[in-house]
């Protein structure tokens, strides 16, 4: 399998590289037609694993402008009614209770490398994409909730409801689960989260995204740089989103 | 035997003529596109299209390659019939594009329960949800007159 993955790496790679339109004969009467092309043209690639940065020193707590991003790029939204409204991203507040210090910090699918909801999916629609994202396969969910159940951040949520005005770039329904996406659309056309992009909006710049397997890249530069943790460390899922000044 | 296998055969034309030309009679009544005709051509289009929006799906979905020919969006680019208004027509309009073939054969399509069902920006009223399920779509609206169906249909008992 992984050989498998290492190939279509390195062909589409090698198209890249080369013309616009390559074929390729893999037996008579049978093309394989790819079109190679720009980096705007990005697709999953195994050679990164896209990341979160979260410093929760830099969050206030009376901002929510990542979770109002995430509903207007994604087109989720509450109906008034909290148990079973769906939350892709949700403000957390921890309090020391010795000393009443408060923390704010927005959690949501941490996409962890050993991801609890794809082992116990029963029919994989729950997976994890070569570049480390965490999704739902909506074509195969049956809305089981298993992944929900398993989840240690309660990061999934049920669709209950009829849904209309779906994004076209971001699908959902009735009956079955969903969580943050990463916004993978935007990451396949090389741009970044609608979170971290409202983040850095408001000037807090408590988020930074980026890929964790590039040791230039600025996340992997902050994470080298300061001490960090990963939410619920004792399961060792390695999340790919990370925590500071929690 | 003769007799009965002219029949047939008179059938067959009669509906290859009408299905040829796409319009009233016996067969489905298809809305008008706009746009550039598909270079496959429309009878590979209508034997094939569910196999082409399938695997690009999948390579869009796993593999994040998001430049593909055959999406659900793109279908609405041309195939978006209008109403009177000239406003694109939801799937729960029976003279949307999908459904004008759908609906011939007796076929209900899940894919609008997650993807919209117009173009990008042309709102779908609420009442399009309400096509969703097994309900008839006026009990798919409303929890109210489900639970009020149920109570009625208990006491009948």
């Amino acid at each position: 399998m992984s050989c498998g993955a290492k190939k279509d790496v390195s062909r589409r790679d090698f198209l890249r590289s080369g013309a616009a339109l390559a074929t390729m004969q893999l037996a008579p009467g049978v093309t394989l037609m790819a079109f190679g092309g720009s980096e705007a043209q990005a697709a999953a690639d195994a050679g990164k694993r896209w990341g979160l940065l979260i410093d929760a020193s830099k969050c206030a707590p009376d901002c929510n402008a990542c979770i109002t991003a995430c509903q207007d790029e994604n087109g989720w939204k509450g109906s008034g009614n909290a148990e079973t409204d769906v939350q892709w991203i949700r403000k957390v507040t921890l309090k020391d209770k010795s000393s009443g210090r408060e923390t704010s910090l927005p959690v949501m699918c941490q996409h962890c490398e050993s991801p609890p909801c794809v082992d116990v999916c029963p029919t994989g629609a729950s997976f994890k994409r070569k570049d480390g994202i965490v999704l739902v396969d909506k074509h195969i969910c049956i809305g089981c909730r298993y992944c929900m159940m398993a989840c240690p951040f309660k990061a999934r949520s049920f669709v209950h409801e009829h849904v209309t005005n779906q994004k076209t770039h971001a699908p959902r329904g009735i009956g079955t689960v969903e969580s943050c996406t990463l916004c993978v659309h935007r990451v396949d056309e090389g741009r970044i989260p609608a979170c971290v992009e409202a983040c850095e909006a408001t000037g807090h710049g408590a988020m930074v995204f980026g890929d964790l397997l590039d040791p230039e890249s600025e996340i992997s530069r902050r994470l080298a740089e300061y001490p960090s943790v990963a939410l619920r460390p004792d399961l060792d899922l390695n999340p790919g989103v990370r925590y500071r000044e929690i | 035997m003769r007799a009965s296998l002219l029949i047939a055969g008179l059938i067959a034309m009669l509906a290859s003529a009408v299905w040829a030309e796409g319009q009233g009679g016996l067969g489905p009544v298809i809305p008008e596109a706009t746009g550039k005709a598909h270079p496959e051509g429309n009878d590979y289009m209508r034997r094939w299209h569910m196999s082409m929006m399938r695997h690009d799906r999948d390579v869009t979905m796993y593999e994040g390659k998001r430049d593909q020919n055959a999406s659900l969006g793109g279908c609405f680019e041309c195939h978006a019939a209008k109403d009177e208004t000239g406003t694109p027509v939801t799937y729960a309009d029976a003279r949307h594009f999908c459904r004008s073939c759908h609906d011939f054969v007796a076929v209900r399509v899940d894919c609008f329960d997650c993807h919209r069902s117009t173009p990008e920006g042309v709102e779908e009223p609420p009442a399009h949800a309400a096509l969703g399920g097994v309900l008839s779509p006026s009990l798919g609206a409303d929890v109210g007159a489900l639970v009020a169906y149920l109570g009625a249909w208990e006491v009948g008992q």
